[in-house]
C-alpha cells in the first residue's frame, strides 16, 4: 500500500464551494469557473499515490495548486471533496485532537519563507516542534543540537533567524522539521527563496539526508532542474489539475501534453537522462555491425554526461550493462545525438 | 422542505455542552422575565444568577450562528432586520403623539419641489415619524440605577480604595525618591539607554519644579491613569485577541469601538457622576471608555498582522490554539500591543484633563482654575506640567516597546 494516498481531491475557494463543485466535476476548466461563479479552483480532481521512502516532486508554474495540494496532506486546508489516505488513515475523518496529534508526530514541514519564530533562537526553534510535543527541555536541547550538527550549523545556536542569512535559516528549517522525526517531510517550494549556488548546495545536503533517513518527502518546486535532481516521481499540475505523473524519464521522453513539453523543453537533457533510457536493448540491435574495439562499457544507471564527450571523441559505441555485468543495450553516437536533440524523441521513439 | 433539511439536527451536534447551554439559556431569559414582572425581587443575587447563566446562553447563540449555514444565517439576519426595522416605525407611530387623525390630513399641506407639488409631510420630516428614543433610555437609565445601583457601588468602592492607597504611598514617598523610582524604572525598561533614562528624569523634576502645588497633583494624576490602563489591558487586550479569532466578535465589536471613541466625552461623564459620585471614579471610568479602543484595536491588528507563514508553521506542528496563542501571536504581536498601551496612556491623561470637568482632582484641575480666573499665565503652567507628564508616561512605555521589537524582531528596526 502507498504511504500517501490523494483520491479525487477537489479544492474550491470562494463563499460556496459546495455549490460550484458538481459544475467544476462535470469538467469546466479554471477560468470558466472563475468567470461564472467567482470561485477560484485550486485543485482539480488531482489523484496521485506517493509511495514509502521516495521523494515525490510536484511541480508546477505558481497558481497550479501545488502549494494548496501540499498543505492538504497536513490539512492546513481542508479539500471540498475527496479522501486523503496516509498510512492506511483517512486524515479526513480526524477530529481536532485526532489531527494535531497527527501533526505532531507524523509530518512536518519546511516553508518557502522559512516559517521561523523570530522571537525564539535557533535552538529553540528546532526544539518547537518537541516542545508542542511536551518533550521535557534537555531532551529538546540534546535532539535540536544534534539537528544543528547534521545540517552544519553549529555555533549559531543562541542567534535570532533574522542574524542568519537565507541559506541558514532554511538550514534551521530544515533541521526543526527533522527534529520530531517524522515519517513524511512537506517542503513547500522549499529551495526557491535562496540562491542558485545555496539552492545546489541544500539539493545536496538534502540527498545526503535522505539517503540517511529514508524518509517520504513530497517536494513543491516551479523548478524543473531541480525536480529532476531530487524526485523519484514528479507530477506536474496545471490549473489545478494534474497533467502528468511519473518518473523524471518518462516525463521528459514522453511530455504528455503542450505544457509538460513547455516545461522540459529547456532541460539539459544530458543531466537527466541514463544510458538505459536512451539505449537500444540488445535484443533489437545488431552487435555485428559494430567493431567491438571502439567501445566500451558504462553502467545502466550512469546518466549521459558521464561518457558523452568520450563518445563523442571517439565516436565509439557504448555497451550498456546492469549491475552484474550483463549487456543490457547499446548507444551508439548517432543514437545519442538524436537523443540530445529536442524533437529527437519523437523520431526514435517512432523508429524502436 | 430546503429549510427544514438545513436545519437538521446534524448541525446543532457540532456544539459542545448543548444541553447545559440550552439549560441555561432558558434560565437566563426566565430571570429576566421574572425579574421584569417583579415575580422575584430584583436584588444583587439574581442579578448575580443572571450573570451565572448570561455567558452560557451568550455562547448558545454563537454557536448556532456558527452552526447554522452562513448563507440561511444571511438571509434569516436580513429578514429579522427588516421585521424589526417594521415594527420600530409601527410603535414609533403609534407612540407618537403628534400623528395624524385620518390620512386625509397628510394631503391638506401641500410644498413644491422644483415646481412638482408635494404633500408637506414630504418634504418636511414629519412629526410623527419619530422613536421614542429618549423615553426609552430614560426610562431604561431609572430602573437601571434603582435595581443595580449597588453594584456600581461596589465597584466604585473597590477603585476608589486602590485609587487612595496608591495614591496615599507615593504622596508620602520624599519627591527626590520618586524621581529617582522613575528614573530606576526607565533605566531598565529602556534596555539601559542613558539618554532616554536623564531625559525622563529632567521631565519628572521639572513638574515640581514649574510649581509645588503640581507634585502631589501629578501624582494624583498619574494613580489614575495606571489604575484607568490598568483596567484597560485587563480588558482589551482579551478582547482584542477575540477579535482577531473570529470575523464575527470583530464585526460585533467595531461599532462599540466606534462608539466608545466617537461620542461625546460629557455624554458618558454626567451619568458617571450619578453612578459613581464625584471625583476619581467617574474619571477612570472614562478613562476606560475613551482610552481602551486603541488598545484593542492594535491587539487584534498585532494579531492578524503576524506572518501567515509563521502561523502555519506552528499549526503544522500540531500546535494547539492555545500554544499558538501563547507561545507565538501574543509575543509576536507584543510590539503592536504595547504600542496600544502607549496609545492608551495618551489618551488617558487626554481624558483626565477633561474629567476635571466633574471635580476630579490633580493636573486637569489646575488648568480649570487657571482658566475660571482668567489667568492665562497659571493654565499654560499647568498645562506644561501635563506636558511633561506625557513625555514621561510616554517614553517608559514606548521605550519598553521598542526593547522588546528590538529583541524579537533584530534587523526590522530601521534606525
Amino acid at each position: 500500500m502507498s504511504k500517501i494516498e490523494i483520491k479525487n481531491v477537489y479544492k474550491i475557494f470562494g463563499n460556496t464551494p459546495d455549490k460550484v463543485l458538481p459544475m467544476v466535476k462535470e469538467g469546466a476548466n479554471k477560468e470558466e469557473v472563475l468567470e461564472e461563479t467567482g470561485h477560484t479552483v485550486g485543485l482539480d480532481n488531482v489523484t496521485l499515490s506517493i509511495e514509502e521512502g521516495e521523494t515525490f516532486v510536484c511541480m508546477g508554474l505558481s497558481g497550479s495548486g501545488k502549494s494548496t495540494l501540499i498543505r492538504h496532506l497536513n490539512r492546513l486546508i481542508d479539500p471540498t471533496d475527496g479522501d486523503i489516505i496516509i498510512d492506511g488513515k483517512n486524515i479526513m475523518e480526524f477530529n481536532e485532537q485526532e489531527l494535531i496529534d497527527f501533526r505532531k508526530h507524523e509530518l512536518s514541514m519546511v516553508f518557502q519563507r522559512f516559517g521561523l519564530f523570530p522571537h525564539k533562537t535557533v535552538i529553540e526553534n528546532i526544539g518547537y516542534g518537541l516542545e508542542i510535543q511536551g518533550k521535557p527541555l534537555e531532551d529538546r536541547k540534546e535532539i535540536a543540537l544534534m539537528q544543528i550538527e547534521a545540517v552544519g550549523l553549529q555555533g549559531f545556536e543562541d542567534q535570532y533567524p533574522n542574524q542568519l542569512s537565507g541559506g541558514m535559516q532554511q538550514r534551521v528549517g530544515l533541521a526543526r522539521a527533522l527534529a520530531t522525526n517524522p515519517e513524511i517531510l512537506l517542503m513547500d517550494e522549499a529551495f526557491s527563496a535562496l540562491d542558485p549556488l545555496i539552492r545546489s548546495d541544500m539539493q545536496q545536503q538534502l540527498i545526503e539526508l535522505q539517503a540517511k533517513l529514508k524518509k517520504t518527502i513530497v517536494f513543491i518546486t516551479h523548478d524543473l532542474d531541480e525536480s529532476l535532481r531530487l524526485g523519484d516521481h514528479i507530477g506536474i499540475l496545471n490549473g489545478g489539475r494534474l497533467v502528468q505523473a511519473g518518473t523524471p524519464e518518462q516525463i521528459i521522453m514522453s511530455p504528455a501534453d503542450d505544457y509538460v513539453k513547455a516545461f522540459v523543453k529547456d532541460v539539459n537533457r544530458a543531466k537527466v537522462l541514463k544510458a538505459k533510457t536512451v539505449m537500444v536493448r540488445a535484443n533489437e540491435f545488431d552487435s555485428n555491425s559494430i567493431k567491438l574495439s571502439d567501445t566500451y562499457k558504462v553502467n545502466e544507471n550512469i546518466y549521459i554526461e558521464e561518457f558523452l564527450p568520450k563518445v563523442l571523441a571517439d565516436n565509439s559505441t557504448v555497451i550498456v550493462v546492469d549491475n552484474k555485468g550483463d549487456t543490457k543495450g547499446y548507444i551508439t553516437a548517432k543514437q545519442l545525438s538524436i537523443s540530445l536533440s529536442k524533437t529527437g524523441y519523437n523520431e526514435s521513439s517512432k523508429t524502436s | 422542505m430546503a429549510l427544514t433539511k438545513n436545519l437538521n439536527l446534524s448541525y446543532m451536534n457540532k456544539i459542545p455542552n448543548l444541553n447545559l447551554k440550552i439549560i441555561s439559556a432558558i434560565a437566563f431569559v426566565g430571570l429576566i422575565i421574572a425579574t421584569h414582572n417583579l415575580i422575584i425581587p430584583k436584588n444583587i443575587l439574581y442579578l448575580f444568577l443572571k450573570l451565572v447563566f448570561f455567558i452560557p446562553s451568550v455562547s448558545l447563540v454563537v454557536n448556532i450562528a456558527n452552526v447554522i449555514p452562513k448563507n440561511l444565517l444571511s438571509l434569516l439576519s436580513k429578514i429579522f432586520g427588516a421585521v424589526a426595522l417594521i415594527i420600530l416605525v409601527i410603535v414609533s407611530y403609534l407612540s407618537s403623539k403628534r400623528k395624524p387623525d385620518n390620512l386625509g390630513e397628510l394631503f391638506e399641506k401641500w410644498d413644491s419641489f422644483l415646481g412638482i407639488p408635494l404633500p408637506k409631510f414630504l418634504v418636511d420630516w414629519p412629526k410623527w415619524l419619530d422613536t421614542p428614543f429618549m423615553h426609552w433610555i430614560n426610562k431604561g437609565w431609572k430602573s437601571f440605577i434603582s435595581d443595580y445601583g449597588l453594584i456600581f457601588d461596589a465597584i466604585g468602592y473597590g477603585l476608589l480604595r486602590g485609587y487612595t492607597e496608591l495614591k496615599g504611598v507615593i504622596v508620602l514617598t520624599p519627591w527626590p525618591l520618586v524621581i529617582l523610582g522613575v528614573i530606576a524604572i526607565t533605566y531598565f525598561t529602556s534596555g539601559k539607554k542613558i539618554g532616554t533614562t536623564v531625559f525622563v528624569g529632567f521631565c519628572t523634576f521639572f513638574i515640581g519644579f514649574l510649581n509645588p502645588r503640581f507634585w502631589d497633583k501629578a501624582i494624583e494624576t498619574t494613580t489614575m491613569v495606571v489604575i484607568g490602563i490598568a483596567i484597560c489591558i485587563i480588558v482589551g487586550i482579551p478582547i482584542g485577541i477575540a477579535m482577531a479569532r473570529s470575523e464575527k466578535v470583530r464585526n460585533a465589536i467595531l461599532p462599540i469601538l466606534d462608539t466608545m471613541q466617537v461620542i461625546p466625552a460629557f455624554c458618558y461623564l454626567i451619568p458617571g457622576i450619578i453612578l459613581f459620585g464625584l471625583g476619581a471614579i467617574p474619571a477612570i471610568i472614562s478613562i476606560f471608555i475613551y482610552a481602551c479602543p486603541p488598545l484593542i484595536r492594535l491587539t487584534d491588528l498585532g494579531i492578524r498582522l503576524v506572518d501567515e507563514e509563521v502561523i502555519e508553521a506552528a499549526r503544522s506542528f500540531g500546535a494547539s490554539k492555545k500554544q499558538m496563542l501563547l507561545g507565538v501571536q501574543l509575543p509576536l504581536a507584543l510590539p503592536n500591543i504595547m504600542q496600544g498601551i502607549n496609545q492608551c496612556t495618551m489618551m488617558a491623561l487626554a481624558m483626565v484633563v477633561i474629567a476635571s470637568m466633574i471635580g476630579t482632582r490633580g493636573l486637569g484641575d489646575e488648568v480649570l482654575l487657571g482658566l475660571q480666573q482668567l489667568n492665562v499665565g497659571a493654565a499654560l503652567e499647568a498645562g506644561l506640567a501635563i506636558v511633561l507628564l506625557a513625555i514621561v508616561l510616554d517614553r517608559m512605555t514606548q521605550a519598553y516597546g521598542d526593547k522588546i521589537q528590538e529583541r524579537t524582531q533584530p534587523g526590522k528596526k530601521k534606525n
